[in-house]
């Protein structure tokens, strides 16, 4: 029962973090049908950033309070460096391609997705020691214990829940009900949904949907940069192909979501976090992917449009 | 995501290119001999990128102090050593499509007489017979997978399937995973743990040496709680999920069949965020820096068993402690566990050359026909009609403060029964 109960935990808290990325990706596509390849390797960026920051800032050797003054800076800067590398990269690649065939951004999304993998790889071989002197630049990068990996109920407890737990599930809680009152409730959220709906109509309303499409990007960035410090806490590993692998199943919780759908997005990967911790409770860890996309399967064969996904084109 | 997948695919064919292009020089057309008669070329072929690469290092740098020591000279032979890779970075691992780059340009490069390599047994298995067929000499200083060599240990086609041409060519310096991982669960009993979960990485030697471990424990009482060995996902973000069921379980001992790439340190690392308080086995692809950078030292420190098939650079006597003395001069750094077998297996190499004393693959292979060190940097060895080592003698490691620190000596003189070379372990 514990130990079930336990599960339950790990597959909230991995699922949240899946929920995080899956949440770029829904954004971007509810607005542009984009499949954006490359959010998955953005994430991945953005963790490379927060790790050479603490690397910098010397947090691993920090006070309480700057450790905590730290870790807002580096939330804050993997943020901003994230948003505007996706806007950037809307700007640069995407927006050029608006009116070509829905093919060409989604090959350039891959295309991007593998430069910036090799940008991973070429940042995780920089000679720093928080990258292990960059003596290998494939390897995985250990991103320091930051936070408290002790029991809150005990060292003896049966049930564990940490200080990292509850950091994952609140800041992302925040941050998605933040998301959810700006989508539903500002100028620019109304834009967004109002663009999602039917660009066409949008533009002779008076809205400027290059700006809304920026803004989009933006906040998918955003979220995906805020994602990838949670991770790092959290996971304690980073490499520079983790985008590709957290991006598959971010992808897929948007998709079982339904995707454009913003609260689908989230039921997605919180889905994903359970089915992923029963399967190796239940069935062995060898075959958590098989029964994770064969779910996926299922659940498309007979919900094509995902689990909180509409049939029409309404979307965000 | 079928798109993205078969994009990665083709990507991991053009780092193969990369990599192709990057290491050795390209061959002439039509390979053959072109270096005239006394030039003699020694290739090793080992993971160079990626987090294996400092233990490679270290194994090249053995293989060149070898060498070194001879002046690149055998007689009226003038050697030549390429250092190969077998890795990609889109793997960051060894990648099987480079190995076979790499065996069939030595096998058509009549300069060769030596490959050296390779470091993983999944390699191996793809250039053995490429190699074999091409009558080249190939000495491992550091596959384990039991299989590769003797029969009976593996599948049914074992070895037979490495050895298309009916000869031996393959010889390997380090013993193999049969008495590894029988040694390892020796240890755990010697050390009173009662009951083990055997975890295994997916690859051909993480399931070799962890179905030895699983069996052996077995035979010997000490209680399996999985069943058999179980495999895990070596590109898994973690496994969380998986160590809590294990915790439920209430093991002394965690078994990991896998090396440093495969993961083991986010193993290491999960083992102890969800509170199992298990010891943690490991076997020798784990015995270098780098797993204790990716597990992170607190979590190993006094908890991690690593075995290992030979004795750690601290351990080594005479020729052996000359060789790490030798290599401190000459690299100021400190060997990892691998640089010794690559220095041997350069010796060998040098050694069966002068014996044949003719730059031609079969007089070499004939050489190498019962090869041996006296008095080595291994002590006194020869190789078996299989090519194994003679030598059984394993050590167990365990990390205080960040560093290896040697435990015990196992096997080895003191061979029990169930080390005696030949013998089949356990099904």
């Amino acid at each position: 029962m514990v130990t079930l109960l336990q599960q339950l935990l790990i597959g909230l808290t991995n699922g949240m973090v899946f929920a995080l990325v899956a949440l770029g990706y829904t954004m971007v596509y509810g607005i542009l049908e984009l499949i954006n390849f490359a959010h998955g390797d953005l994430f991945m960026l953005a963790s490379f950033l927060a790790l050479t920051l603490i690397g910098a800032f010397g947090l691993e050797t920090a006070g309480t309070a700057g450790l905590v003054l730290g870790l807002l800076a580096i939330v804050v800067l993997s943020g901003l460096f994230a948003a505007g590398l996706n806007w950037t990269i809307d700007r640069l690649v995407y927006r050029p391609l608006r009116n070509a065939p829905k093919l060409a951004p989604l090959v350039s999304a891959i295309g991007v997705s593998f430069i910036l993998q090799n940008l991973g790889l070429f940042w995780g071989g920089l000679p720093m020691a928080v990258f292990g002197g960059g003596n290998s630049a494939a390897a995985p990068k250990s991103f320091p214990n930051l936070v408290s990996g002790e029991n809150l109920l005990g060292p003896g407890a049966a049930l564990r829940i940490t200080a990292k737990d509850l950091m994952v599930v609140i800041s992302s809680l925040v941050v998605m009900v933040a998301l959810y009152a700006f989508v539903r409730f500002t100028r620019l959220g109304k834009a967004m949904r109002a663009t999602a709906q039917n660009p066409l109509a949008a533009r002779l309303m008076g809205i400027d949907v290059d700006r809304v499409i920026g803004a989009t990007f933006l906040v998918g960035g955003g979220l995906a940069g805020f994602a990838a410090v949670i991770y790092g806490l959290y996971i304690n590993t980073i490499n520079f192909q983790i985008g590709y692998q957290n991006g598959l199943y971010a992808f897929t919780a948007a998709v079982l979501g339904g995707i454009g759908n913003i609260p689908g997005a989230v039921l997605g990967g919180l889905v994903i976090g359970f089915v992923r911790a029963s399967s190796d409770q239940f069935i062995g860890a060898q075959w958590q992917p098989a029964v994770l996309f064969g779910m996926l399967i299922l659940i498309l064969v007979f919900r094509p449009q995902g689990l909180l996904g509409t049939n029409v084109r309404e979307k965000v | 995501m079928v798109a993205v997948a078969t994009l990665a695919t083709v990507a991991g064919a053009g780092c193969k290119a990369k990599t192709g292009a990057g290491g050795p020089a390209p061959e002439p057309p039509g390979g053959g001999a072109t270096g005239g008669p006394t030039k003699v070329k020694i290739v090793s072929s080992l993971p160079r990128t990626g987090s294996a690469n400092a233990q490679t290092t270290t194994m090249v740098n053995g293989i060149r102090l070898a060498l070194d020591e001879a002046n690149f000279k055998v007689g009226d032979f003038t050697i030549e050593f390429e250092d190969w890779d077998d890795a990609s970075a889109k793997k960051g691992d060894w990648d099987p499509e480079v190995e076979a780059a790499n065996a069939d340009r030595a096998a058509n490069d009549k300069d060769i007489l030596f490959y050296l390599g390779t470091y993983n047994s999944g390699a191996a298995k793809i250039s053995m017979p490429v190699l074999n067929k091409a009558g080249l000499v190939m000495i491992s200083p550091g596959n384990t997978y039991p299989g590769l060599t003797k029969p009976g240990t593996g599948e049914p086609n074992e070895p037979a399937v490495y050895r298309p041409s009916g000869r031996v060519t393959y010889y390997r310096v380090v013993p193999a995973d049969d008495i590894q991982g029988k040694v390892g669960a020796q240890f755990a009993k010697q050390r009173g743990l009662k009951s083990v979960y055997v975890l295994y990485d997916g690859g051909l030697y993480g399931q070799g040496i962890a179905n030895v471990f699983a069996n052996t424990a077995e035979d010997i009482g000490l209680k399996v709680l999985s069943p058999g060995a179980e495999k895990i996902d070596p590109k898994a973000q973690e496994y969380r999920s998986l160590m809590t069921k294990i915790k439920a379980l209430k093991p002394d001992l965690v078994y990991f069949g896998g090396t440093t790439q495969a993961n083991a340190g986010q193993i290491a690392k999960d083992m102890v965020a969800v509170g199992l308080t298990a010891k943690l086995m490991v076997p020798d692809g784990c015995f270098e820096n780098a797993f204790i950078e990716a597990a992170g030292a607190q979590n190993l420190n006094g908890r991690a068993f690593i075995t290992f098939g030979g004795l750690p650079p601290s351990e080594l006597k005479g020729k052996g402690a000359e060789f790490v003395k030798n290599y401190r001069a000459k690299f100021h750094s400190e060997p990892e566990g691998y640089a010794v077998y690559g220095y041997v297996a350069g010796k060998v190499a040098l050694e069966a050359l002068a014996k044949a004393g003719k730059k031609d693959r079969d007089a070499v292979r004939e050489a190498m026909i019962g090869m041996g060190q006296t008095d080595g940097a291994l002590g006194t060895w020869k190789f078996d009609a299989n090519g194994d080592t003679s030598l059984t003698a394993m050590s167990v490691n365990t990390v205080k403060n960040a560093k290896f620190e040697f435990v015990a000596l196992m096997g080895g003189a003191a061979s029990q029964p169930a080390n005696e070379p030949g013998k089949a372990p356990p099904k």
